[in-house]
């Protein structure tokens, strides 16, 4: 079975979806996404743990006449990943099929496409395919934002939104233009847009910088982080329900993997040239996050600015340029899509409690009739503030672990964060839980179409609270890998294993170039 | 014309005189100048006839015909380069290419006409004819080797452009259209010729070869300046052809032109005379002109990136679709005038490739346009695609690809032509080129966008231009200030209509027709975009020997 399969599976079932009766759109995607996470599963359980290279790949000419190639493959970069965005597809999807749609047809045939992209982008093994899918996942949401959103300036807030992230992409699409034609100059090779290829082809330190910078643009864009987070507040609450859970999710996760997968290997003088900048905005990003989350008073926002803190950390841990940083942040990617989507659900779910709107000062109290709710809620709460035994808790002490060994006083600064991650966190959970009973909350326990999202999630997050090695197993000898070079040139020896893996001969010139 | 006297005068000299050897005539080589040329005099005969039928059936099916011989003959020429005229026209696969780009314009340009008002108001056999006798003028000029057919064909592709830009006489703003192509369209030959006859003053020749020869040969290389008198025709012929590509700053007839015209006669002129105009572009400046690269290079690049700012900056405020796309046609001629501005064969590679997706997204957006216009009170104006996606399907979605096409998302064909641009330009050490359209392109998303949301977006209002109507319009730049998108008022967002059910019977066919095969490419090439890739490789070869 190849990998073709498992990306494209989502847009074909939801095109066999439309065809059927209108009752049964939502629930023929709704299936459709499930097969897909078999799909996943079953490339899971194939897997080998512990090798660093690709597996399963699939490798086919593209483009000829620009050596673009259709490569796909999984490793331990991306299997993690792939796994969260079928479950979280899926459980959107499902909570997506319990409720009714205007022009259901098109809905999830969006919602297809999105998946697609998503995997195609977590899969792709070739930087245009990769540019390709990055740029396309966005188009679905473009409109799942304007057609299906909420509130009267949604068509403002999807265009908001897609001309954020649309400029970094084509700054990227430049970028990842360049870094084909460079190498290939620099190298008198023909060209070529193959990441494994590219790894041998190092571009000189000056193409890298501005090469480097397109390309950071384009993720922090997407993540996105503080000073490029424009469009959040207004995209985040225009968003229907089941995409804001995906997007908020995935889709950010795709431009962290992004630093994990195209830059630190292929511009490693670069990465660490810029890593105090970046660690500067990873830093920046958290404290704003945080304080924007404690004070705001929509609930979306503080699960929206929570993420902007949450995506800070993850940042924060891959340009440790360290291993526990990096592996954190991965582990981190996945427990922060785990967490923010619920936090969707249950924000949904406390606005349909509280007269429709998602503002705290118009809850409370709604414990009192839902506690099956409220205990759903406070585990998911708990995860986010990373409580000592949640995931969380191992990925935020991995990623502060990695940063410590890297810059001892960011590492500092960023505790505050986990602090300010209870206060948001707690803030929220006694504010629409407890506290008096709001003006119009007519409180009833979890209905059966709000906790067929909920409930599955919830129960990842606890089999993960007690296993994080599942992730951390399967992840470690890639990620390792991937931050090799750059760790080496920021003068700390990594394992001779990961230098291996990493095809450090590649690197030995610009060592040579670039050591203080 | 001028082809068809000489060829009448070589018959005449073969059949009267057998004793004189007449020229050699290379009547294979010409047959498809020659079978477009007898196309259009019959087809303006069967536009005499009196019977109703004839006119408005037999006339388009006869043009039709036409192109499809033209085309048959072209196709056959492939991989025979032949040299015609005393070499003065090259049949070779750079010009077949154009020419098959120009052909498949007009065929769906007369698809497009089949029903509209202009052929009728100006007489069937006039129009079509009209309609030929352009194409042959483009066909001409992008096989052109030779000063003088260069110039008889940019005459002949725009006298009859002229005519048709007025056809609608009956409707003012058409006239205006017509006179106001007419008057800068003369402007814009008189610079031409005048720069010809410079060229031709400094090099002592017409023909591309021998300028080229003589550019290389060092003529420019004296001095601080070269020689004033070539640089200065270079100049005044690099103006010239950019009225007719219309680059920035020769552009400013173009939204006027474009929103006046018959939208298929629109549709023509965004797509053939561009294609001519940026194949002329190739001929002459890396043909005749590469030895001088370096020196009208920075011109070039200069005015494409002009070109590139002010066509998306221009496309922002509209509100009229055509006048929108006559903005974000003059920044595409920027994207695709940066590829001659590389001067290498990838350069020529990418402009050809780019002038196919042009051709596709262009031809698709156009025919539904034209759709939409006939059966709305608002025109071309954008609001009049309001709900489009609820209430004809099979135009929102041919449309919705062709825009999201035009600001490059994967997937389709805007997004393959744009990479193989940027990658021409970085690989010609024009990469600031390549960060301008990036920047040309970011900022056409945001009308490229705002034409999507108001067709899937905003809901039809109750009245048809009621209070809410009207909300798309204009309005400047930046996301920030596209907050009417929703309808205007915000009650507009607010009212409760249902969205309307899809119409039942599809009003015109094969307006529709093209609309879907077009949008249908744009995706198709889009995912398997190899067959272009290698059409456009073959038309970089047919000039490859000069670099």
């Amino acid at each position: 079975m190849t990998l073709s399969i498992l990306i494209w599976l989502p847009l074909a079932t939801s095109l066999v979806a439309g065809r059927l009766p209108r009752a049964w759109i939502g629930r023929g995607a709704a299936l459709g996404s499930l097969a897909t996470m078999g799909v996943a599963i079953s490339f899971l359980a194939r897997f080998d743990t512990g090798r660093s290279g690709l597996q399963f790949v699939t490798n086919k000419v593209w483009i000829g006449a620009l050596g673009i190639h259709y490569k796909l493959g999984i490793d331990g970069l991306n299997i993690a990943l792939i796994l969260l965005t079928t479950v979280l597809f899926s459980a959107s999807l499902i909570w997506a099929s319990y409720r009714d749609w205007d022009r259901p047809r098109i809905f999830y045939l969006h919602f297809g496409l999105a998946q697609s992209a998503v995997l195609g982008a977590f899969c792709a093994q070739d930087l245009a395919l990769f540019v390709a899918f990055f740029d396309l996942m966005l188009i679905p949401f473009y409109f799942l934002i304007g057609m299906w959103g909420t509130g009267p300036d949604r068509v403002r807030a999807t265009t908001k939104l897609v001309v954020y992230t649309l400029v970094g992409s084509f700054f990227m699409l430049a970028a990842a233009i360049a870094t084909g034609v460079l190498a290939s100059d620099q190298h008198g090779t023909p060209l070529t847009f193959v990441l494994s290829s590219l790894q041998h082809l190092p571009l000189s330190k000056t193409s890298q910088e501005w090469i480097f910078l397109c390309f950071a643009v384009a993720f922090l864009v997407k993540m996105p982080l503080v000073p490029f987070h424009g469009w959040l507040a207004d995209g985040y609450k225009a968003m229907p329900v089941p995409a804001v859970a995906v997007f908020s999710g995935i889709l950010s996760k795709v431009a962290a993997y992004g630093f994990l997968r195209i830059v630190l290997p292929l511009f490693p003088a670069a990465t660490v040239h810029f890593q105090m900048l970046m660690l500067l905005v990873a830093l920046l990003s958290i404290l704003w996050g945080t304080a924007v989350a404690f004070t705001t008073n929509q609930a979306r926002l503080v699960v929206a600015y929570s993420s902007v803190a949450q995506l800070g950390f993850i940042t924060l841990g891959i340009f440790s340029l360290r291993p526990q940083g990096a592996q954190g942040a991965l582990l981190q990617m996945v427990n922060h899509g785990l967490v923010t989507a619920p936090l969707f659900f249950i924000v949904a779910a406390l606005a349909a409690r509280a007269g429709g709107s998602e503002d705290l000062r118009e809850m409370g109290g709604i414990a009192f009739r839902a506690p099956v709710l409220a205990t759903l809620f406070l585990i998911v709460a708990l995860a986010t503030l990373a409580m000592p035994g949640s995931s969380n808790f191992i990925g935020e002490f991995l990623i502060l672990l990695g940063v410590f060994k890297a810059k001892l006083v960011i590492s500092a600064i960023a505790f505050t964060g986990v602090v300010g991650a209870a206060v948001y966190a707690l803030r929220v959970f006694i504010g629409a839980m407890h506290n008096r009973v709001g003006p119009h909350v007519l409180s009833h326990d979890i209905e059966w179409r709000e906790a067929v999202g909920l409930v599955p999630i919830v129960g990842v997050i606890l089999v993960l609270a007690f296993y994080p090695q599942f992730v951390l197993k399967r992840t470690e000898p890639t990620v390792k890998a991937s931050i090799a070079p750059a760790q080496m040139l920021s003068g700390d020896p990594p394992s001779a294993r990961a230098l291996a893996d990493a095809g450090w001969t590649a690197y030995a010139p610009l060592k040579v170039a670039s050591t203080p | 014309v001028n082809v068809l006297v000489a060829a009448h005068r070589a018959v005449h000299v073969a059949a009267g005189a057998h004793h004189l050897h007449g020229p050699h005539v290379d009547w294979v080589g010409l047959a498809p100048f020659v079978a477009l040329s007898a196309g259009a005099l019959i087809v303006l005969l069967i536009g005499l006839l009196n019977d109703a039928v004839a006119r408005e059936r037999v006339v388009p099916l006869f043009a039709i015909t036409t192109i499809g011989v033209t085309v048959a003959f072209e196709i056959a020429h492939f991989h025979h380069h032949a040299s015609i005229i005393s070499g003065a026209l090259a049949i070779d696969e750079l010009a077949l290419v154009l020419d098959l780009i120009i052909a498949v314009a007009a065929l769906a340009v007369v698809l497009l006409s089949w029903r509209a008002v202009a052929p009728g108001e100006s007489g069937h056999g006039e129009y079509y004819a009209l309609l030929l006798f352009s194409v042959l003028g483009m066909e001409i000029l992008v096989s052109s080797q030779n000063l003088v057919t260069l110039f008889i064909g940019i005459e002949l592709l725009s006298i009859p452009l002229y005519v048709l830009c007025a056809s609608e006489y009956r409707r003012e703003g058409s006239l205006e259209s017509g006179l106001k192509y007419l008057i800068i369209g003369s402007v814009g030959s008189a610079t031409l010729v005048y720069g010809l006859a410079m060229v031709y003053g400094a090099t002592g020749s017409t023909d591309f070869a021998t300028i080229g020869a003589a550019v290389s040969q060092g003529k420019l290389t004296g001095g601080v300046l070269g020689d004033p008198l070539l640089l200065t025709g270079v100049g005044l012929v690099m103006v010239g052809f950019a009225f007719k590509a219309s680059v920035a700053p020769f552009h400013q007839w173009t939204p006027d032109v474009y929103e006046g015209a018959p939208t298929p006669i629109t549709a023509f002129m965004a797509t053939a005379t561009k294609t001519a105009a940026l194949g002329v572009f190739l001929r002459f400046f890396d043909v005749a002109a590469i030895g001088a690269q370096n020196k009208w290079a920075p011109m070039l690049a200069a005015l494409a990136a002009i070109t590139i700012i002010v066509g998306n900056v221009g496309a922002l405020g509209q509100s009229s679709l055509k006048r929108m796309l006559a903005y974000s046609g003059v920044a595409q001629a920027g994207y695709m005038l940066g590829g001659v501005v590389v001067g290498t064969q990838l350069g020529i590679e990418a402009t050809v490739l780019y002038l196919m997706v042009y051709l596709a997204m262009n031809l698709c957006t156009f025919a539904v346009i034209v759709a939409v216009e006939r059966g709305s009170p608002d025109g071309d104006d954008i609001s009049s695609l309001r709900g489009l996606g609820a209430r004809a399907p099979w135009l929102a979605w041919p449309m919705t690809i062709a825009m999201l096409a035009l600001a490059g998302i994967p997937g389709t064909v805007g997004f393959i032509g744009k990479f193989q641009l940027i990658h021409s330009f970085v690989d010609g050490d024009y990469t600031w080129l390549a960060i301008v359209l990036v920047l040309g392109s970011m900022i056409s998303l945001g009308y490229y966008l705002r034409v999507v949301a108001t067709i899937w977006m905003v809901r039809m209002p109750a009245v048809l231009g009621g209070i809410a109507g009207r909300g798309v319009n204009g309005g400047p730049a930046g996301p920030g200030a596209l907050a009417p998108i929703a309808g205007g008022s915000p009650d507009a967002d607010l009212d409760e209509t249902e969205w309307p059910s899809p119409e039942r019977s599809v009003p015109y066919p094969e307006v529709v027709l093209v609309a879907i095969v077009f949008g249908g490419l744009s995706v198709l090439f889009g995912i398997i975009p190899s067959p272009l890739f290698h059409l456009a490789e073959h038309a970089g070869n047919a000039i490859s020997g000069i670099f």
